[in-house]
């Protein structure tokens, strides 16, 4: 950093790239950790879903991390992709894999609905959202709609199980989910968004396009739901509408991106492969204790690491390098 | 007749949902924080209540009365642990959002282990039973009796506001806090004060529910906080005749919906709250509070 003022470009480029280099490295080591995944642990189901909220951390990272809308209500997109996928596959008779672009299709239908909630802000923007997941949720699941949706019975995928092509699906989507942030995070529209977080005003004014960025940010988080959605619904096989319009799956996607750092690529999957996993062990068994452990560390991080375990670390990391420099200094 | 039946419970209901999301909106008023814990504190009120009436026989309306002191002297804690190490972060707002959402998950989960997952109600023995008839028409009795006791609550909430030493300052707080301090209030102890008399409220409007919703369960936060949420919008954040007005319109709007159309009714809320929020941001009473 201390010679960055000779190097000039080319130094900078040589960082951005070694960052990116960095990045592609948080993609690809998940993706090949899972697909050896059945070798260390035996639970398909619990793996998918795993890969499922990987996903879904990442889809709150780019909502959240890179523009700062926090969405509550992202269970709304999840279980519109998870309705979507299905009523297409049982109704439209699509196959399932294809289905699952259906689900995506839901989730990316009602974020655009909810473009307008856009005007407003902060925390107000957070509650609105979730306001109108509970809705989404409410009208789905609302008897007067048991012609399509099935009401409040459900739905059943039984008769298009098929375990490799859901573990192949999952992960392929918690790929596309990963490489979908690596390349807002080194791009032009990253560094708009991180723009438009920091200042909406200035942003403008620098002639960064702040509605249609925003709006696209939105839309892949929204993509990104409703594709999750819907493979854990075709993994799920019979599901309820409170089992994939539930508020734990927002609550579950923010906790673990906020646990393991926004804006960046490794963050939110660390936060969900440690915090799923504990979930997994002691989770199933007395969900109870687990929503008492994550509440802690949600307050614990809030008033004490704000930047979430990534931060963390680098700031360990910055402490220890100034310390060395001193030292050599 | 249907309709004067909706609007006498709306008016009724309304004036308990009043006393369920004042807490909200005082906390709101005066340190800009969203309490997404406050459904939580509702719901503990609910099992105090239930605790209090099979553990000392205390009549629930009487446990009200036990419990306020306490859940002023809780908050003002719970103030002083969690809000000066915050108060200083950039985005005070969203972390203040997640911070109180944390602790309704504490919350939540404390419940549960401690008095079990399912629904708990109190036998209507303990408070007047009988319907009473207004207009030629019935009408259950608890309604009566949390309506009965919302009100005079509210009335001593309101004169502490507005005619006490305590309240002038915690009104020049909630106008502008810096300019509180600059004439010699100490806005943390008043914060910290507010912060206890909103979960006071919180609890007394708990106990009620207990009636109102019949019965009360860990997991019943959430849905308290959204409508709590939605009628301090409607009627004005930061403005408590807002939060009344608001919440008997929303009393009667929800009734009138459970009569024509119930499986439509839950919506109310929540098309309430964003309606709101799109349309009218500052709401019904709104002119000095902030745009969102």
């Amino acid at each position: 950093m201390l010679d960055s003022k000779g190097g000039g470009k080319p130094l900078a480029g040589l960082l951005r790239r070694k960052t990116l280099l960095l990045d592609l490295l948080a993609v690809a080591i998940p993706v090949i950790g899972f697909s050896f995944g059945l070798n260390f642990y035996s639970n398909e189901l619990l793996l998918v879903y795993m890969m499922v909220y990987v996903a879904l951390a990442h889809g709150i990272n780019i909502s959240y991390g890179f523009t700062g809308y926090l969405p509550f209500g992202y269970f709304g997109f999840f279980g519109a992709g998870a309705y979507g996928a299905t009523l297409a596959i049982l109704d439209l008779h699509v196959p399932a894999l294809l289905g699952m672009l259906f689900g995506g299709v839901a989730g990316v239908l009602v974020g655009l609905l909810l473009l307008p909630l856009f005007r407003l802000r902060g925390a107000y923007f957070a509650i609105a959202t979730l306001a109108a997941g509970e809705a989404v949720a409410d009208i789905v699941a609302n008897p007067s709609l048991q012609s399509i949706t099935n009401g409040p019975y459900g739905e059943n995928l039984a008769s298009v199980y098929s375990s490799g092509q859901i573990y192949v699906a999952a992960l392929v989507f918690m790929a596309l989910a990963l490489l979908a942030v690596v390349l807002v995070k080194n791009s032009r529209f990253g560094l708009s968004l991180r723009a438009i977080k920091e200042s909406e005003y200035s942003a403008a004014m620098a002639g960064v396009n702040v509605v249609q960025l925003r709006s696209l940010a939105w839309v892949i988080a929204a993509a990104i739901a409703g594709v999750g959605g819907a493979i854990f619904g075709w993994a799920t096989t019979v599901f309820y509408p409170s089992a994939v319009f539930d508020s734990a799956i927002s609550v579950f996607a923010i906790v673990f991106a906020l646990f393991g750092g926004t804006g960046s690529v490794w963050g939110p999957t660390l936060g969900t492969v440690l915090l799923y996993g504990l979930y997994s062990a002691v989770g199933l068994s007395s969900p109870q204790y687990f929503q008492l452990i994550y509440g802690l560390a949600i307050v614990g991080l809030i008033l004490f690491a704000p930047r979430g375990l990534v931060g963390f670390g680098r700031a360990a990391v910055r402490r220890l390098s100034l310390r060395r420099a001193g030292a050599n200094g | 007749m249907l309709v004067e039946y909706s609007i006498v419970a709306g008016v009724l209901l309304g004036l308990f949902y009043a006393l369920m999301a004042m807490g909200l909106n005082l906390v709101f008023g005066v340190q800009r924080i969203i309490n997404l814990a406050h459904g939580d504190m509702v719901m503990l009120g609910g099992f105090g209540a239930w605790e209090l009436y099979y553990g000392y026989h205390l009549n629930p309306v009487v446990a009200i009365v036990v419990m306020i002191p306490i859940t002023v002297a809780v908050g003002f804690g719970l103030y002083y642990l969690l809000i000066p190490r915050l108060k200083s972060a950039v985005d005070f707002e969203t972390l203040s959002l997640v911070l109180f959402f944390g602790v309704s998950q504490v919350v939540e989960a404390l419940a549960a282990l401690g008095f079990g997952n399912n629904e708990r109600s109190l036998p209507v023995s303990s408070i007047p039973s009988h319907p009473v008839n207004f207009l030629g028409q019935p009408y259950p009795a608890d309604w009566w009796v949390a309506a009965g006791v919302a009100l005079p609550l509210l009335a001593i909430f309101f004169l502490y506001l507005y005619r006490t030493r305590l309240g002038r300052e915690t009104r020049a707080v909630m106008a502008d806090e810096h300019e509180a301090v600059s004439v010699g209030i100490d806005a943390a102890r008043v914060s910290a004060i507010s912060f206890g008399v909103g979960l006071a409220l919180a609890a007394a409007a708990g106990v009620l529910a207990v009636f109102v919703f019949g019965g009360v369960d860990p997991s019943e936060g959430v849905g308290i906080t959204i409508t709590a949420f939605a009628i301090i919008v409607f009627g004005s954040l930061g403005s408590p005749l807002g939060t009344v007005v608001g919440s008997i319109l929303f009393g009667v709007a929800y009734q009138l919906a459970q009569v024509y159309t119930p499986s439509w009714s839950n919506l109310v809320p929540y098309v309430l709250v964003i309606g709101t929020m799109l349309l009218r941001p500052q709401g019904l009473f709104g002119r000095r509070t902030r745009i969102a």
